[in-house]
């Protein structure tokens, strides 16, 4: 039996979130009415002409800096040639042989531990074609809106293994994005959006298979489950004396199947040609030392400097330097306490847990980092207890007061004072005799029921360290 | 028949009173019907153009009018003037009405212009002799019989012919200077870049310009004051100051250093023309201006490479045209493709469906090197023909033909006979230069002949100063339709 190697490479599409389109002043968002963002421009009207917007230039750039690229000096915009119903101007505006950015890098970790690098042979930016809308009988409408949507593609070389190699490399281009701030990559929506080409070839051979290309993948899971599927229905056909043919197959997430593309099976001559309309892209060596200044700390640098800085587990950092909002959020709250590790608890505890139930983004996330920062200084200041402090958290996010005030207002101060405190335990000790006999008859874990009973009495208010000591000490000189 | 020799002189007459703005464009009106058989114009606006003229002749009276006010304009049917037809002279456009201003448009209508018409051309501008519209040809108005050129032919026999004051044309190799050499008008085709293209309805996106046409250099000079300069709107136009046209042909021409590129008067000139285009250099010599002979070695290879990157711009700019938005679709349930197909069928006629043919073929897998990638490596060389002969002289002189006009269906059937009236022409529009034709005098059976003065980049000033020498010195024949 014939041992195989699959080879992937994959092509990645992020619609870059510019505020306008990337030809016109129309407005990029997604959402709104059918063919309400439309113009002359991307409407492909006689004579309309495109207007490059820098800001997207300024994202290819970011991220061609985020993945080693080399960015060009020059690059240049050119027709890719097709015909299609939701592509007014007959054209697409790409680039071609002067993409924006050469070459570049992408590091990722298998579950394994295995550690790769996945080679990345351009990225250039396009305009997205509008949405044919199929879903009536009758006839197939046309929403312009995405037309002229901002894109940037990043072609990977195929040094990709196996399936998992291509979710890890796809979650990992989209935490880069997502870093960058320059695409919100939702799968699901499309603004991210993964092609695979897939060939498989005898372990150790060093010519490549015939290839398919995969598209249709709206999440990381189909993106694995896809690969690892195409994979296999290859090897099966070679194993059975057939052989590949090129084609293009979609994926089914419902059934789990790709099946081959409808028609339009020949072979596409795009006539690429140089865009007319448009002069060459230049940038500068100061706009790009300029942007450069933009660039964020990256994922696996921030998870680096959480261990060697701030002295969190592994787990943690990586966990943490997971999106960027998280990580700034958790420094914030790690600084203003000066409690990095109880500041990466709550990070990744309530506040992971309010933002999971109330489906938001922490961007939108309403308790203050400074705010969650005094709650950590609360409980280490033995004013509220670890339990209290919770019900502090839930409050100073829902009624947007200072824990502060919350905790003077619901009375939640923990018992420090030691006559409050020996009043509540004289009176336990009376009422559960035999828990004290236990005890002086030298069962020592009997005390842990009389803490949970003063605890109860004190409403969970008893300065739990106060409480054990003065306990012990009162049973002590019972002896 | 205008009671005005130009513009400047008929604001004078507006303002004094001593001519009604309305009478004046009722006038045009009354003329544009009286020659209707030269099919000038696809439409007319009489309204409006009277409205218009009311309201200018107001903001006249109270000081606050443009500088083109109660000019009135023909407009090429190629620039998008909003809310009316912009057919381009094609059936797949026939019901198509812009939804926005040209920015060349915008800017006369900011100065008070009186846009009265559109004007016949070729389908697309492709041809050139505009006997390739869908609204049947324009007619030359010294003899009928012959075409008026093209592809701007309805704006050079509205000019001609007293339908307006000045036209706009679009030239992409010779659209606006051979209609006005065949009409006897001055045409002059811009820098590639100097007039913004917003709204210009691609032909070849690299050559495409719009310019003016009139009768006298002086409102060609004007006209391009206001439609020249920086847009926004399209990327590829200049951000180079406008210089003041009109005061600039005010200077003296007669320092100027003049070449004669010899391969412009090799074989397949006409005799005639050549002996116009001499004697007036001759008779420029004897004004003092100097005259020398230079070289434009690769000026045969002008027409092949201007049609292997024209065609193959064209074949992606007419992609649109496919009957999905606007446009002709072709009626009957089909699929998509057959749709496509029946529409384009249907919706462009012959010369335009060879070029897109022709663009496509030099631009597929196999033949791009060949036929796209030679073509912009010989485009450099005539680029470079001009830069060193711009080194040695200010402005050079040739004809804008090689011959006058010619009867209508002669070459119809023959492109390459009709490619080949573009060999003087498409050297400048290869080097995005500019060139204007200048009316010198007519052969034996009266029709008229163009030189073309040809400039260095952005060089329009010395380009009309030297047409305006020669218009006035050297003598050329005033159109003999008026």
């Amino acid at each position: 039996m014939t041992d195989y190697e699959a080879v992937i490479g994959l092509e990645i599409h992020a619609q870059l979130k510019t505020e306008s389109k990337l030809f016109c002043g129309c407005d990029a968002s997604y959402g709104a009415e059918p063919n309400a963002n439309a113009c002359p421009v991307c409407l492909g009207h006689p004579g309309a002409l495109p207007v490059l917007n820098e800001r997207a230039v300024e994202f290819a750039a970011l991220l061609g800096m985020a993945i080693e690229s080399r960015v060009n000096p020059v690059s240049i915009f050119a027709r890719k040639n097709y015909f299609y119903p939701d592509l007014p101007k007959g054209y697409q505006i790409s680039q071609f042989d002067k993409p924006i950015c050469t070459g570049g890098r992408i590091a990722l970790t298998r579950a394994d531990g295995v550690a790769r690098e996945i080679g990345v042979t351009r990225a250039h930016m396009e305009e997205d074609a509008g949405k044919s809308i199929h879903d009536r009988s009758d006839a197939t409408l046309v929403d312009v809106n995405r037309c002229g949507v901002p894109l940037i593609e990043i072609v990977s070389e195929p040094d990709l293994r196996t399936a998992e190699e291509a979710r890890l490399y796809v979650e990992k281009i989209r935490q880069i994005v997502r870093y960058l701030r320059i695409c919100d990559g939702n799968m699901e929506e499309g603004s991210l959006r993964c092609d695979a080409n897939v060939s498989v070839r005898p372990q150790g051979e060093t010519e490549l298979g015939v290839k398919t290309e995969i598209k249709n993948m709206n999440s990381f899971k189909s993106v694995e489950r896809a690969v690892e599927f195409e994979i296999e229905r290859q090897i099966d056909l070679i194993e059975d004396g057939g052989e590949v043919t090129q084609q293009t197959l979609l994926w089914d997430a419902d059934r789990n199947v790709a099946v081959p593309m409808r028609g339009k099976e020949s072979a596409h001559d795009y006539r690429y040609f140089p865009e007319p309309d448009l002069p060459p892209v230049a940038l500068s060596e100061e706009r790009l030392a300029e942007i450069r200044t933009r660039l964020p700390e990256l994922p696996d640098a921030k998870r680096e400097r959480f261990v060697s800085d701030y002295g969190l587990p592994d787990y943690d950092a990586d966990v943490l330097s997971q999106s960027r909002d998280v990580a700034e959020y958790f420094e914030r709250v790690a600084n203003a306490s000066g409690d990095a590790k109880a500041a990466s608890n709550w990070t990744m505890g309530e506040v992971a847990r309010e933002i999971r139930e109330r489906k938001i983004e922490i961007a939108e996330f309403l308790l203050s980092p400074e705010r969650l920062a005094e709650i950590i200084a609360l409980v280490k200041d033995n004013v509220v207890s670890a339990t209290a402090a919770k019900e502090v958290f839930v409050a100073a996010l829902e009624e947007d007061k200072s824990p502060k005030t919350i905790v003077e207002e619901r009375n939640l101060g923990q018992i420090s004072d030691a006559s409050e405190l020996d009043e509540m335990i004289d009176q336990i000790l009376k009422e559960h005799t035999v828990a004290v006999e236990e005890y002086l008859a030298g069962k020592e874990k009997a005390i842990g029921f009389l803490v949970g009973q003063a605890m109860r009495l004190s409403r969970g208010k008893a300065n739990p360290q106060l409480l054990n000591k003065s306990l012990r000490q009162k049973l002590e000189s019972m002896k | 028949m205008t009671p005005y020799r130009d513009y400047s002189e008929k604001r004078r007459l507006l303002a004094s009173g001593e001519l009604s703005l309305v009478e004046n464009v009722e006038a045009f009106l009354a003329r544009i019907e009286e020659r209707r058989s030269l099919n000038a114009f696809t439409s007319v606006f009489a309204d409006e153009a009277i409205e218009e003229a009311k309201r200018v002749e107001k903001k006249i009276a109270d000081g606050s009018a443009g500088k083109l006010a109660g000019m009135v304009v023909a407009v090429k049917d190629v620039l998008a003037e909003r809310s009316r037809p912009n057919t381009c002279c094609s059936k797949t456009l026939e019901d198509f009405v812009a939804v926005y201003d040209a920015t060349p448009v915008k800017r006369l209508r900011e100065e008070d212009a009186i846009l009265i018409g559109r004007t016949n051309c070729d389908e697309f501008s492709m041809g050139g002799s505009n006997e390739n519209s869908a609204f049947g040809p324009a007619r030359n108005p010294i003899d009928e019989t012959r075409v008026p050129g093209g592809s701007s032919g309805g704006s050079a026999v509205a000019v001609a012919a007293n339908l307006c004051d000045v036209a706009l044309g679009a030239d992409t190799g010779g659209s606006i200077r051979q209609p006005a050499a065949y009409c006897g008008v001055y045409g002059l085709k811009p820098t590639y870049s100097r007039v913004s293209r917003y709204g210009l309805v691609a032909f070849a996106s690299s050559f495409d310009s719009v310019g003016p046409m009139a009768k006298n250099v002086e409102d060609v000079a004007l006209a391009l004051g206001v439609i020249a300069g920086y847009d926004e709107n399209d990327a590829t136009s200049a951000d180079v100051p406008v210089p003041d046209y009109v005061e600039a042909i005010s200077q003296d021409a007669k320092g100027l250093k003049i070449g004669l590129p010899k391969e412009y008067f090799a074989e397949g000139l006409n005799a005639e023309v050549r002996a116009a285009i001499e004697g007036a250099a001759k008779a420029l010599e004897e004004l003092g201006v100097e005259i020398v002979e230079v070289s434009a070695p690769h000026t045969d290879y002008a027409i092949a490479t201007y049609y292997l990157l024209t065609t193959a711009e064209a074949s992606s700019n007419l992609a649109r045209y496919d009957g999905m938005r606007y446009g002709r679709r072709a009626k009957g349930e089909r699929s998509l493709a057959e749709t496509y197909r029946a529409s384009r069928t249907e919706g462009f006629g012959e010369e335009v469906k060879r070029r897109i043919m022709l663009g496509t073929f030099a631009l597929s897998a196999g033949y791009y090197d060949a036929y796209y990638g030679k073509a912009q490596k010989a485009r450099r060389l005539v680029r470079e023909d001009f830069k060193r002969a711009f080194k040695k002289v200010d402005l050079l002189v040739a004809p804008s033909a090689p011959t006058t006009a010619f009867p209508l269906g002669e070459k119809i059937d023959d492109p390459l006979e009709m490619y080949l009236q573009d060999v003087y022409t498409t050297p400048a529009s290869l080097a995005g230069c500019p060139g204007v034709n200048v009316p010198v005098g007519a052969d034996a059976a009266g029709l008229p002949i163009g030189l073309q003065v040809i400039g260095d980049h952005f060089d329009e000033a010395g380009v009309l100063r030297l047409a305006k020498l020669i218009g006035e010195r050297v003598g050329g024949a005033r159109s003999s339709a008026e």
